[in-house]
């Protein structure tokens, strides 16, 4: 009861194949909208690396992680959103090779 | 071993279509999608807790977020340029880049073989039972006694965000005055004392 019955390998494997499709999206897409879904995915990523590692070991310190990710990814989804609206009603454009203001 | 391999496939084909879709819309919906599978991946590693906020808070509150930053932005002028496609001048580094990085990821990570129960370890049940491992009983107790800092810090986090939102997102700038404006501010202080405290 106690064994996994997927090895731990294969969540590995799918965490890691996520985790760079999150990582394409953010460096191949230039609108901020996808940069920060794809940060999402990213996030996800590493959340599903520890469900998995908290199962192998069975302790949810994991878990506990997990819902401080979440916690962050959610204030992060929050404040880059407030981010993109302000940049849009100054510079009428979200696209991000657009706006260059911090360049200096 | 077929749960895993259905939710593996569905997880991969929506981040891929989130990543590649013409409208930020689509990406939204292939992200919900991404989100119920990953969900239910949890529901088979025995962390129903976090399943269930999984789909509360992602799928439920950060999506919707994202939608309506759609919808606010989508209203009027279009904001979302194409721009030039920059996918064939990198596809093949990138390519390169991330397979080597992958079979090494999964190479050192997969070294740690049949990991052993840790002590003080949770016994393991079916999902749904009180008090097995993942349980929201079991999880409520680790986070209100052992975690209970990072928990509070938690807290202190949301705070700065919710302030941090406000302060991006509203019209006005007042904690930014300009020094031009500081300036203006001063003389019609000035002038109102002058007044004699009318208006």
């Amino acid at each position: 009861m106690n064994a996994m019955t997927v090895p731990l390998a294969n969540y590995i494997a799918l965490s890691a194949v996520i985790f760079f499709i999150g990582v394409a999206g953010v460096l191949v897409r230039r609108n901020p909208l996808i940069m920060l879904m794809s940060i999402e995915l990213m996030f996800n990523a590493a959340n599903l690396l520890f469900a998995a590692f908290a199962r192998a070991w069975l302790h949810n310190a994991g878990h506990i992680f997990v819902f401080l990710v979440i916690t962050v990814a959610a204030a992060e989804a929050a404040i880059g959103l407030a981010i993109v609206v302000t940049v849009f009603r100054s510079a009428k454009t979200v696209d991000v090779d657009d706006v260059a203001l911090m360049k200096g | 071993m077929i749960a895993f391999w259905t939710l593996a496939v569905v997880m991969i084909a929506s981040a891929t279509w989130c990543v590649t879709a013409k409208k930020p819309v689509y990406s939204v919906v292939a992200l919900l999608l991404h989100f119920a599978a990953l969900a239910a991946t949890y529901l088979t590693l025995n962390a129903e807790f976090l399943a269930v906020i999984q789909i509360i808070v992602y799928s439920g509150a950060i999506l919707i977020l994202f939608l309506f930053v759609i919808a606010l932005l989508s209203s009027g002028v279009a904001p979302f340029s194409v721009g030039q496609n920059r996918l064939p001048r990198i596809v093949v580094p990138a390519l390169a880049l991330a397979l080597i990085a992958l079979g090494f990821l999964t190479w050192a990570l997969a070294r740690t073989v049949a990991p052993a129960a840790s002590p003080g370890a949770s016994t393991v049940g079916p999902v749904g039972t009180a008090n097995v491992f993942g349980s929201v009983g079991d999880f409520g107790t680790a986070l209100f006694t052992t975690y209970l800092l990072p928990f509070e810090i938690t807290a202190l986090i949301l705070m700065v965000a919710v302030i941090g939102v406000v302060l991006l997102a509203s019209d006005q700038t007042p904690y930014l005055p300009s020094k031009k404006h500081a300036a203006e501010v001063r003389r019609e202080m000035r002038e109102a004392i002058l007044r004699g405290g009318e208006q």
